[in-house]
């Protein structure tokens, strides 16, 4: 039998073969057809990568070369795959929440009309096929490929319901942050390529030790800003919370699970360049922490419930980049993995809420949802997780990155047990405001609540099982001998961190200490917010409200005066320069061509005369002309 | 006879031609004028045609005949054009009833 990587090139053209199917058929195809294509093609890839994963657990990695895709003088970019773990894992949380959602969408979005139905699944498949290049690309060049695809599918769907202006700006927005990190990512590249000469992973790894410091330092900065951009991180993450004005289950899928997770998987790919800059990881660690702080605080004051989740991504993302920065690199992508589960799992709840609501997104206006039991109840375990009690997922993967922190550094560790705290903290006033109570909505929405249709339920019902038992593997060595299977799968890739260790008296006490104070901030949030009334917030409230006024900010530092750097050129250079020195010539040619058409007379003898003159001139001149 | 009186008079053939040409409105005498202009030229090369032949007859027997041949080929040229000029002269008439050229400006409508 033939190895399955010999057909992995068939994992992302599955994706693609459905964003032609429908994006070309959609005005043909029916709806049902739409999601079957759709579906479909994500599951078949499903499936291929759940082999590639068996084969790669069996040892079975390389790097396939298909074609080349640059060859200019002595550069030579393949257009090459690179299997191994760490990309055979990113293909099965890509692919397994990615056909998830799908599922869940064809539900969600039944009421789209059917060519704008078609256009929708065309995005998600185009999506899906940029992400698993992104992931698979076995060069940077390949990876930039699917980097900037997957921008452009956010950017679609962000402002899939094209014709609310709102949504569009939130779509430039995105698009436009992105690209300012991309212009980081790509510098990089350029310079990777100016020092090696190409970009293949396995040649840029190799010759990392003889770079010299300032370089690996440049080179590792330039791609953390194009980390920044794709994964929403200090300074450019304000596109994130912006972006929830696409679909719900396009937040779920590209803006919580995969799409902002692309950048944890750069980081984590360039692991050996990283571990040669110690400035790079701790620009890197105080940047996802100061992140995940900042971001925590904001989602306290929020009151729209995809809000919530953007802020708790971004703030999730922060901790993700903490772990990086402390050279977990393994646990990074354990947190990416289980943070998939869970906020796919509590977008799309949220989604199941709206949906219910009749499109109403503000909690202040729900409460008492408990009566929706499936989405209650997995929105409650998707809380749960995020919090990190044990033993659902979300406290392995937590657990390990404070532990990780705590090794590295005692203030970077208290900052992110704090950050912890307020994770739990908002999650349970959402899950209070939104779900316990009396409703606050209106009689007609009451009467109108409703369960979810069972594509949506079944479907919360398995990221919840998966949020659940997700972090089993990789349960921490001190509880179970051998039980971070994770770490060990990832170890070819990623080498084992090798620390001073803590005793595990210490550990044991840092985990009893950390849920303790989880549960804490829930009981808080359950007194605070059971009952609840809603009054406008002051002070630091209404600061955190407004989200520290960040959006303002850069509004007025950057978007103001570039605008009024443009008036400038507008009115200075454009009118009074460009377009005067334009009509300058025009008029002048006019007044001339108006002097000059009296000679013009149809008089023949003033033609003659004038000519008898020139000749006459001509000679004359020639005459004292010449030497 | 030295060459300077052939000059001379070829000039003052050539600009009498030329006054002619500028000043008078009768066609055709502005076509007289120009026969003037050309014999002016035709006298010009035959005076000069004749001084190189007398320059280097010695050397070669044929010097300077070159611009006498000029000569029968202007004169040809300008016996087509006499016929061609009268003809539309002519014609001119019949349909105006005048050789004034200053008539002949409605042609650029």
């Amino acid at each position: 039998m033939r190895s399955a990587l010999d057909i992995a090139w068939l994992i992302p053209i599955f994706p693609l073969l459905g964003f032609l199917i429908n994006g070309l058929g959609r005005k043909v195809l029916s709806k049902s057809l739409v999601s079957i294509v759709g579906c479909g093609v994500v599951f078949a890839s499903f499936i291929l990568s759940i082999w590639i994963f068996w084969e790669v657990k069996n040892g079975h990695t390389s790097v396939i070369n298909y074609f080349d895709f640059i060859s200019v003088r002595s550069l030579h970019i393949p257009f090459a795959f690179q299997i191994d773990q760490l990309s055979a894992i990113f293909l099965l949380i890509i692919t397994g929440v990615g056909f998830l959602i799908h599922v869940y969408s064809t539900s969600y979005m039944h009421e789209e009309s059917s060519d704008h139905f078609g256009r929708y699944f065309s995005y998600l498949n185009l999506f899906i096929f940029s992400m698993l290049l992104l992931v698979m690309g076995a060069n940077y060049i390949i990876m930039f490929i699917g980097w900037e695809g997957v921008g452009l599918c956010s950017y679609l769907l962000i402002g899939y319901w094209f014709k609310n202006t709102e949504y569009n700006k939130a779509a430039n927005k995105a698009f436009i942050m992105n690209r300012i990190g991309d212009l980081g990512f790509l510098i990089a590249i350029f310079w990777i390529i100016s020092k090696v000469g190409n970009t293949n992973f396995g040649d840029v790894f190799s010759s990392a030790n003889s770079f010299s410091s300032s370089d690996v330092t440049i080179i590792t900065l330039l791609l953390f800003v194009g980390a920044t951009g794709k994964s929403a991180q200090i300074p450019l993450y304000t596109w994130l919370p912006d972006a929830m004005a696409g679909p719900t289950p396009v937040s779920a899928l590209i803006h919580a699970a995969t799409m902002v997770t692309a950048g944890i998987y750069m980081v984590a790919r360039s692991n050996a360049l990283y571990s040669l800059s110690e400035l790079s990881m701790n620009v890197v660690a105080i940047v996802g922490l100061a992140t995940s702080i900042l971001a925590a605080t904001i989602a306290l004051k929020q009151n729209d419930i995809k809000k919530v989740l953007a802020y708790s991504t971004v703030s999730q993302l922060g901790y993700m980049f903490l772990a990086l920065g402390v050279g977990a690199y393994s646990t990074g992508v354990f947190h990416v993995m289980t943070h998939a589960f869970f906020k796919a799992l509590l977008f799309l709840a949220a989604g199941s809420v709206i949906h219910a609501m009749g499109g109403e997104q503000d909690i202040r206006k729900m409460g008492g949802l408990n009566r929706l039991k499936i989405t209650s109840i997995t929105f409650l375990i998707g809380c749960i997780a995020i919090a990190g009690v044990p033993p659902f997922s979300g406290f392995f993967s937590k657990d390990a990155i404070l532990l990780a922190a705590f090794e590295h550094n005692k203030i970077l560790y208290g900052v992110a047990l704090f950050g912890a705290m307020l994770t739990a903290y908002y999650m349970f006033r959402l899950f209070f405001l939104a779900f316990t109570g009396k409703f606050r909505g209106t009689e007609e929405q009451e009467h109108h609540l409703h369960e979810s249709p069972p594509p949506m339920t079944i479907v919360l019902v398995i990221l919840a099982v998966l949020s659940i038992i997700g972090g089993f593997i990789g349960i921490p060595e001190v509880i179970m001998k051998g039980g971070d299977k994770l770490t060990e799968f990832l170890a070819p890739v990623i080498p084992v961190r090798i620390g001073e260790g803590v005793s595990s008296s210490t550990e044991f006490s840092l985990m009893a200490l950390s849920t303790g104070l989880v549960v804490v901030a829930i009981i808080g949030a359950w007194f605070r917010f059971r009952k609840y009334e809603f009054k406008p917030s002051k002070g630091l409230g209404k600061i955190l409200e407004n989200k520290w006024y960040v959006d303002e900010f850069y509004d007025a530092i950057i978007v103001r005066p570039l605008n009024k750097l443009g008036e400038i050129l507008n009115e200075g250079l454009e009118k009074s320069g460009i377009d005067a020195l334009v009509n300058g010539i025009g008029k002048a040619v006019q007044y001339g061509g108006r002097q000059l058409r009296w000679l013009q007379s149809g008089q023949v003898g003033s033609y003659v005369l004038l000519m008898v003159v020139s000749i006459v001139l001509f000679f004359v001149l020639q005459f004292f002309l010449r030497k | 006879m030295p060459i300077n009186y052939y000059i001379f008079l070829s000039i003052a053939l050539f600009v009498i031609g030329i006054i002619g040409v500028l000043t008078r409105r009768n066609a055709i005498i502005i076509f007289m004028c120009i026969e003037l202009m050309l014999n002016a030229v035709n006298l010009m090369l035959v005076a000069f045609s004749k001084m190189h032949h007398l320059a280097n007859a010695l050397k070669d027997a044929s010097a300077g005949i070159d611009g006498q041949l000029f000569v029968f080929f202007i004169m040809v040229v300008a016996a087509a054009e006499v016929s061609v000029g009268l003809a539309i002269i002519v014609m001119m008439y019949r349909n105006i009833h005048s050789v004034d050229v200053n008539f002949l400006n409605r042609l650029k409508h």
